[in-house]
């Protein structure tokens, strides 16, 4: 990443596009925690989190997804969503009573399922997913930890159309009061979700404004859109 | 179930048994323990220690000094071997968990040998290569003396029972399935706002301190303690247990500990060359069942 500004309001919907090695990914790593910062300085809801761990920003209110589904593979789908909903309290590090008879934890992991439109594959294992749901579950162990901002990584990344107008209406229907930032290759998508769009190219800020600004911009056109 | 059943038929025709085999199901009962304490790592964390005679070797060695030379009594030693393991561990701990994958492997290895190297050298404290001979076993006041091979596998099996009961009970708790989380994705873990070291840690902390009571029990047993118990081959024959029997389950390394323990005792009559049937039952292990015996008998998840 190189001299990247980007500074994005409480509800705000970002996406954030570009080629592919534009360092979309990177950026959210860095954002997340996932890789440490040389230079620069990252703030989130006020507080400076450069030097922060990531689990440590998750307390904060910040999650993401994957871009590679990154899931509990041989875990069932409800106990995916359970380490999502336990991760933020201190019902983590309970040791003597039994997961299976927290009826909070499950309510909330199952709410979690409904709106993802999981609630019945709650039993299967996670592994034995399609890809379509597993990119479903993604979001899912995103939204369970009732986020404020969320990072989304690609995620109609291998889907198919008919899948990725699923994703859409489900990003659609995000609580507004989250503030979501979206990598996305799918330009109907991104447009769908977020107003405003950045667009990066080579590690760096080529164009940032509102989507139609964006769309006009002449650099943007010649390296990105092609048009 | 089939665990509660095998602890009930134990028990049962352990009357009728003559001396030597009931001796090895008291083997069994005590590596048992030890086995379940590794899998905590292993099958649960996904973290491969090659160190876990340490903490077993540990706890014996401090029984097998306390019990001959303070004479002490059943809670004194019980405590201090257990404390001592679990701080060992939590020492330990510090140094490995930093590490993944092989390199886990290969520190922990290390480590196992510092003690090993310990416990060979030390000879002011522990009589190096000569080994601490005659452990006496507990007093608890029973009407049945522990000296005896029949009330003391019963106590073996109790405390056996007790661990399983007390690894069950974590393995099933929100802190346990956050072990198997972090044993399936590390990276999710830390976005989902988990501090992984700090769980890994508890685990490694945790899994030393049961592998101390196990080997507590292993100097009340044997009655004599030497650098054999905290060398490389009794780790990775734990090791090879829970691999054996089925890693994340703790049915299955109990499994594997009456099987690793019957086999070595059995062809240990025929032949010197323990180590290398031990070697091939591993290769056969992981070419054949790669999720051990228990794995392999229940239905496929695929």
């Amino acid at each position: 990443m190189d001299d990247v500004e980007l500074a994005v309001r409480p509800g705000e919907r970002r996406a954030l596009i570009g080629p592919n090695g534009a360092g979309k990914t990177t950026l959210f790593n860095l954002v997340a925690g996932a890789l440490p910062v040389t230079a620069g300085r990252i703030e989130l809801f006020g507080r400076d989190v450069t030097r922060m761990p990531s689990h440590r920003r998750a307390a904060l209110g910040l999650t993401r997804t994957f871009q590679i589904s990154n899931l509990f593979a041989s875990l069932s789908v409800l106990d995916n969503c359970r380490l999502a909903v336990q991760a933020l309290t201190a019902a983590k590090f309970a040791m003597h009573r039994p997961l299976a008879r927290d009826a909070v934890l499950r309510a909330r992991a199952e709410e979690t399922l409904a709106a993802v439109g999981l609630a019945d594959r709650a039993a299967a294992t996670v592994r034995n997913l399609s890809h379509g749901e597993q990119r479903q579950l993604e979001i899912g162990l995103a939204l369970a930890g009732r986020p404020r901002l969320l990072l989304l990584d690609e995620p109609t990344a291998g889907l198919s159309p008919a899948e990725s107008a699923a994703m859409a209406r489900l990003l659609g229907r995000l609580d507004p009061a989250i503030t979501v930032l979206i990598i996305e290759h799918d330009m109907d998508i991104a447009l769908e979700v977020a107003r405003h769009v950045t667009v990066l190219h080579y590690g760096r800020v080529i164009a940032d404004g509102t989507r139609d600004a964006v769309r006009a911009d002449p650099t943007v056109r010649e390296i990105y859109l092609g048009a | 179930m089939i665990g509660v059943g095998a602890l009930v038929a134990a028990a049962a025709v352990a009357p009728t048994l003559p001396s030597y085999p009931l001796t090895l199901l008291t083997q069994v009962a005590i590596m048992a323990i030890l086995a379940m304490s590794l899998d905590i790592l292993l099958g649960y964390t996904g973290l491969p220690s090659l160190g876990h005679a340490a903490y077993f070797g540990t706890a014996a060695y401090a029984v097998g000094i306390l019990a001959t030379e303070r004479q002490a009594g059943f809670l004194t030693c019980l405590v201090a071997g257990v404390l001592l393991a679990t701080a060992a561990a939590a020492l330990f701990g510090l140094v490995a968990i930093r590490a993944t994958g092989t390199y886990f492997l290969m520190i922990t290895l290390a480590l196992g040998m510092v003690v090993w190297g310990l416990a060979f050298r030390w000879v002011s404290l522990t009589k190096g290569d000569n080994g601490i001979a005659g452990v006496p076993r507990p007093d608890l006041a029973l009407p049945w003396s522990l000296a005896a091979p029949l009330p003391f596998f019963y106590f073996a099996l109790v405390a056996a029972a007790l661990a399983w009961a007390a690894l069950g009970t974590l393995a099933r708790s929100p802190f346990g399935l956050t072990l198997q989380g972090i044993r399936e994705s590390e990276t999710r873990m830390r976005a989902l706002g988990y501090d992984v070291w700090l769980h890994k840690y508890l685990a490694f902390v945790i899994s030393g301190g049961f592998a101390g009571f196990a080997g507590v029990l292993w100097a009340w047993y044997n009655g004599f303690v030497s650098p054999v118990d905290v060398q490389l081959v009794t780790s990775v024959e734990t090791l090879l247990m829970v691999a054996l029997g089925g890693p994340g389950t703790l049915a299955g390394p109990a499994l594997g500990a009456a099987v690793i323990v019957f086999l070595k005792n059995f062809v240990s009559v025929y032949t010197k060359r323990w180590l290398l049937i031990l070697g091939a039952v591993y290769i056969g292990v992981i070419l054949f069942a790669p999720r051990g015996v228990l794995g392999a008998l229940r239905a496929p998840r695929r």
